[in-house]
């Protein structure tokens, strides 16, 4: 019949009409078992009569979401067994309507395995290539308009047609690059810079040295950000300058970025994550790590904020910070380097 | 090794001795003239001092200065001890584990007297009067906002908790009552850190307290919410319920009709 055959009738992995790995008798091609709907009128009428019941039931469970949409209220709690409280209005629309549908699907499906003709068919694929006669008219079409438009006798337009076909990319390549400004620098600034005073997120209050015990946590913001507009990019500066403040023994410190970076303990660090950028203050007192709750990176803030897990590749940078007259902690200068995750040109 | 094998109801019985002598103590310093509150205040804290010899000491040191098996408790201030003695996390269970609350192992004048022996041995935080929690007239958005500012990074934005590193975690603020809460964050227990009363003042811990009140109270309109934590339950749910039915309709709709 076809190449998977072989031997004698057995296709592959068959031996003497049995299955190699199942044993089980392998059922002919072409060969077609009559359903019980295809030989018993009882059993087709049976198949009928359940196909309609549930177009039936479809129809009144349609008929049924619209009445519940407009008589229960959606203002009561019906509890449920293993679902728990829920909305009277929405679980009875939602299941009367989804019943409804799946019901149509679930009738048609029976109708096509139980009644509609289920014979096996062959059918024929037809070949891909073209045949030699439809390659021929298509290179004498070609040939021909070559001739007839004479581009190979009419060098200038010829030759003028090609300069305009090379020069129509040209205004696509100089209105992609104008699709927005650089980012010049904006990547590896922040707002924080000598003398800025640090302030609580939230309640925007001066945070004085004295205020963080030895294991405090504090979540804190630049006090020029709140001079910066919605529209001028506050939440864009608020994403780059967010930092956390914590204390610790100064005899727990390994290391710092930077001699005398911290305030007596008090250290500072970006909040944001040098893998892709979560704000992270998931700080823990005992250990001093930092963790990113998004992809596992811990950072030690004891040790110059180092990775000691996950897949950040640069260490947590840390803003130097000091007092200023009044004694309220303020930064010392800005951030040493691009906070946030690596980008293309950082280096 | 000889000490923490020792009969189970040891403890009671030595618990049992001591309370009977401070109790006799008592007894015979309230009876003499001196001002009531002042001889209360001392012999608490002698009180205090026993059972934390008692109880404590093994692993928070004779003088509380801490251990490889627990640490320091000079300066953590009654306020720690009224935490995690008073909601059962201690004594610990076992070394090296993460204090859960359970069933508590102290009365609460034992408890009372274990704060104020901490509280005399080195300045911390005090247990909040009812004022310091009291949340009527509280600002429930700025408790809101403080709560996914400070709180949210480890107890979720639900207040339901989640993982630390380590095998650690942070436990779920359903259960927890304004005190607990306001201890908790002035006093920084295990992996926490503190948030002291200068940094998130009162008036901003009785906003947080109020908003988790809030939570607390908040059900589910939507039905099952399968721990409020989010994707990983609920996109398992979907993987084995909504991909399960998926299958049974394709092996149906497949199988071979009869």
């Amino acid at each position: 019949m076809n190449e998977i055959q072989h031997g004698s009738h057995d296709p592959i992995g068959a031996v003497n009409g049995h299955d190699v790995i199942t044993g089980k008798p392998i059922v002919p091609l072409g060969h077609h078992e009559l359903r019980r709907a295809d030989i018993d009128p009882k059993a087709a009428i049976r198949a009928e009569r359940q196909v309609a019941a549930m177009f039936g039931l479809s129809s009144v469970l349609i008929v049924t979401s619209i009445i519940a949409f407009i008589v229960v209220p959606n203002d009561v709690l019906v509890i449920l067994p293993l679902i728990g409280p829920v909305n009277a209005n929405h679980i009875s629309v939602g299941f009367s309507l989804g019943l409804g549908i799946f019901l149509i699907g679930t009738g048609a499906i029976h109708w096509a395995k139980k009644l509609m003709p289920d014979v096996e068919i062959t059918e024929e694929r037809h070949a891909f290539a073209s045949s030699a006669e439809d390659k021929a008219a298509f290179g004498e079409a070609i040939r021909e308009g070559k001739s007839a438009s004479g581009i190979g006798e009419r060098k200038i337009i010829r030759r003028s047609l090609l300069g305009s076909l090379a020069l129509f990319p040209l205004p696509l390549i100089v209105f992609l690059r104008d699709l927005g400004p650089m980012p010049k620098t904006r990547l590896r600034e922040t707002i924080w810079d000598k003398n800025i005073e640090i302030l609580t997120d939230a309640t925007y209050r001066p945070i004085r040295p004295e205020d963080i015990p030895i294991g405090g946590l504090v979540n804190a913001v630049p006090a020029n950000l709140l001079k910066i507009e919605e529209e001028d990019g506050n939440l864009n500066e608020r994403g780059k300058a967010s930092i956390i403040l914590v204390r610790m023994a100064p005899a727990d410190i390994v290391s710092q970025q930077g001699q005398g970076w911290d305030y007596q303990g008090i250290l500072a660090y970006s909040k944001i994550c040098t893998h892709v950028g979560c704000p992270i203050s998931l700080y823990q007192q005992r250990t001093h790590h930092l963790l990113c709750p998004c992809h596992q990176s811990t950072f030690d803030l004891a040790d110059s904020g180092n990775v000691v897990f996950g897949p950040a590749a640069r260490r947590m940078p840390q803003l130097p910070i000091t007092v200023n007259e009044q004694g309220y902690l303020v930064a010392a200068s800005g951030f040493k380097e691009p906070i946030g995750p690596s980008f293309w040109e950082r280096g | 090794m000889a000490l923490s094998r020792r009969h189970p109801a040891a403890i009671f019985a030595v618990l049992a001795v001591a309370l009977g002598t401070t109790g006799a103590a008592y007894a015979a310093v309230s009876a003499s003239t001196a001002p009531k509150s002042v001889v209360k205040s001392a012999t608490q804290v002698e009180q205090g001092k026993s059972l934390f010899l008692e109880g404590c000491s093994s692993c928070h040191g004779l003088a509380a200065q801490g251990s490889s098996d627990g640490p320091s408790l000079i300066g953590v201030g009654s306020a720690a001890v009224d935490f995690q003695v008073g909601s059962g996390r201690m004594p610990l269970a076992g070394p090296g584990i993460q204090s859960e609350p359970g069933p508590v192992h102290y009365s609460d004048n034992e408890i009372a007297a274990l704060a104020a022996y901490v509280a005399s041995i080195g300045p911390g935080p005090a247990i909040p009067t009812q004022d310091m929690i009291s949340t009527s007239g509280a600002d429930l958005a700025l408790g809101g906002e403080l709560f996914r500012t400070n709180c949210s990074q480890c107890h979720s934005v639900s207040g339901k908790g989640g993982a630390l590193s380590q095998g650690g975690w942070a436990p779920s603020l359903m259960k927890a009552d304004p005190k607990e809460i306001y201890e908790a964050m002035v006093t920084g227990p295990e992996s926490m850190p503190i948030f002291s009363d200068k940094t998130v003042t009162v008036q901003d811990k009785q906003a947080i307290i109020r908003y988790l009140q809030e939570l607390q109270k908040q059900d589910s309109p939507g039905g099952a919410a399968l721990g409020r934590l989010g994707p990983v339950t609920e996109g398992l749910f979907l993987f084995i319920v909504g991909l399960g039915a998926l299958i049974v309709v394709a092996v149906w709709i497949g199988a071979k009709a009869k």
